[in-house]
């Protein structure tokens, strides 16, 4: 595997995205990784079908938590049905890295929050 | 004093990996050449179902399969008859929770284990209390990483950590006074923590424990013993004693389930099929004598006859030796990491240091574990990270996960190097 703590992604890491907690979200779930410990909370508001305001909390590996902090900046004044597009590969390009087996489940946890949220 | 630093020559993956820096024997550990050429003979020469056979290529696996067993007896002090071949440490444990747990535990009854357990000297005992609605007690540890046994009282889960001093004071005297009662069946603890590497003082437990209750069961898994240390149930005082080929240089797919013989005599059997039965009739069956009422089916047979070289292998250097040997080597790990990182490297269970076998369980400054083994692996340095099965134990110390180095017979200074040498890039590539 080639380096997969590029700049953007410690960047992201370093200084997510949009943490922190909303005061009266219109959704809120908690996803987990059982291998390893981490969560995930993700909050989102919608004003009819768009994305108005999303944020996340937890803790988790670079991988998780930059997966998250870009996530969360993408979505953001996106509608459910352009949400509902997101997949396993749109996460990888984004990242823009290639994962093994094992830590590509830490980049799809923020992916499984918002599936959860829509 | 033997030469350790020979050892790696008798295990080929080093030549085929000449830089790898393996520091996860807890999980398996590296197989010597002997073990490997032992299952290359038996399916080159003698490959035969084993008891079945008249013919003399099964009577000589038998006799190879038979021999394995007898030298397990001897390598834990126990007899022959009483030593049961499993898949694994967790086929061991589930196989008492299932055949022995089910025919004593009643409801009220009281099942005792510790927050320091492997999920497999856990979880077993939890569904047993759950099922049955018996009581499930767990001892905690004290600050020092060890059980707190050592004053009179059982602490609930969330309870906080003692200060140093209190606990120092009490040490003198092992107590289990709410702990073990008149109606505690089962008492399962591990002999050596997976994560905190801390040593239980099992034979003083066993003296207490029963002294409260004669009665009790003292099931022990020793998974990360059997490799590291001169196991003797008899003197231990313990009723069961459970152990994996994989973790002490023997391959994988076989576990050792030690019991006293007329309590396995009781139990019920575990699997049925073929080898355990004496006879089968339409409306009944009689069952083998143990061992064999516990060993339905054709078994890992290269590997528990391979499983004979490993114990071999350990005993021509001395387990006496090795334990000393690893003792040293995880002082100079802690003392090196401890140097070079200071405050920005905590070691869990740090208080007992001294007392503690090869294991390593640390986190590196606010890094996830991942993170660190990951770039760690990048130098083919192999550790493990995350909460390795033992999540109650995290959970108690409030962290999520942990990275964890583990030391056995093969590794070395330059190992030991190579880790410090690691963890300073891990720290380059985040720019601390």
């Amino acid at each position: 595997m080639s380096n997969i703590y590029t700049e953007i992604i410690l960047d992201h890491y370093q200084h997510p995205r949009n943490f922190g907690e909303i005061k009266n979200p219109t959704k809120k779930v908690e996803v987990a990784n059982p291998l390893c410990g981490d969560k995930i909370k993700m909050m989102i508001v919608f004003d009819k079908e768009k994305v108005t305001e999303v944020k996340f909390t937890g803790v988790g590996c670079a991988i998780s938590t930059a997966s998250a902090s870009m996530l969360t900046e993408y979505i953001k004044g996106k509608t459910k049905e352009q949400l509902k597009k997101i997949d396993k590969n749109f996460i990888i390009k984004m990242l823009g890295v290639s994962l093994g087996v094992n830590r590509i489940k830490c980049a799809l946890l923020s992916l499984e929050a918002l599936k959860k949220l829509l | 004093m033997f030469n350790f630093s020979q050892i790696k020559k008798d295990f080929p993956i080093f030549e085929n990996n000449p830089s790898l820096v393996y520091l996860d024997s807890t999980a398996t550990s590296l197989k010597p050449r002997p073990v490997i050429e032992k299952l290359v003979e038996y399916y080159s020469k003698y490959s035969a179902n084993i008891f079945r056979g008249v013919y003399s290529l099964s009577e000589k696996a038998t006799e190879e399969y038979e021999k394995t067993r007898e030298k397990i007896a001897k390598f834990v002090n126990g007899k022959k008859e009483e030593i049961i071949f499993t898949r694994n440490t967790t086929e061991s444990l589930n196989l008492l929770a299932y055949s022995l747990g089910r025919k004593i535990i009643e409801k009220n009854d009281e099942i005792v284990t510790t927050i320091m357990e492997h999920h497999s000297n856990f979880v077993p005992w939890q569904m047993l209390s759950q099922e049955t609605g018996a009581i499930l007690k767990v001892v905690n540890i004290n600050q020092e990483g060890e059980l707190d046994v050592y004053e009179n009282k059982l602490k609930t889960q969330n309870s906080k950590l003692k200060t140093k001093t209190q606990n120092f004071e009490s040490k003198k005297s092992l107590r289990l006074d709410n702990i073990i009662t008149k109606k505690t069946k089962i008492l399962a603890l591990t002999y050596i923590s997976n994560v905190l590497g801390t040593v239980n003082p099992i034979k003083e437990i066993v003296m207490v424990a029963k002294k409260i209750n004669p009665k009790v069961i003292v099931i022990v898994d020793a998974a990360q013993a059997a490799p590291h240390k001169k196991i003797d149930v008899l003197d231990l005082g313990v009723d069961f004693l459970t152990f994996s080929s994989h973790k002490m240089l023997g391959p994988t797919g076989v576990g050792v389930l030690w019991g006293k013989y007329d309590l396995l005599c009781e139990m019920f059997p575990f699997n049925f099929g073929g080898e355990m039965i004496a006879e089968v009739f339409l409306d009944k069956t009689f069952f083998k004598d143990p061992p064999y009422k516990f060993e339905a089916g054709t078994p890992a047979i290269a590997e528990v006859i391979a499983l004979s070289e490993a114990v071999s292998y350990l005993e021509k250097i001395g387990l006496e030796k090795i334990e000393t040997y690893e003792k040293e080597l995880v002082q100079l790990a802690y003392q090196r990491l401890k140097e070079e990182f200071g405050e920005n490297i905590k070691i869990l269970g740090e208080g007992n240091i001294r007392e503690r076998s090869g294991i390593l369980a640390f986190n590196f400054y606010n890094l996830h574990p991942h993170d660190v083994a990951q770039i760690l692996s990048e130098k083919n340095i192999c550790l493990r990270s995350g909460h390795h099965c033992a999540q109650p134990l995290h959970q108690f110390l409030a962290v999520s996960s942990s990275c964890r180095a583990s030391f056995y017979l093969y590794n070395d200074k330059d190992d030991v190097e190579k880790l410090v040498e690691g963890l300073k890039e891990v720290r380059e590539r985040f720019k601390i």
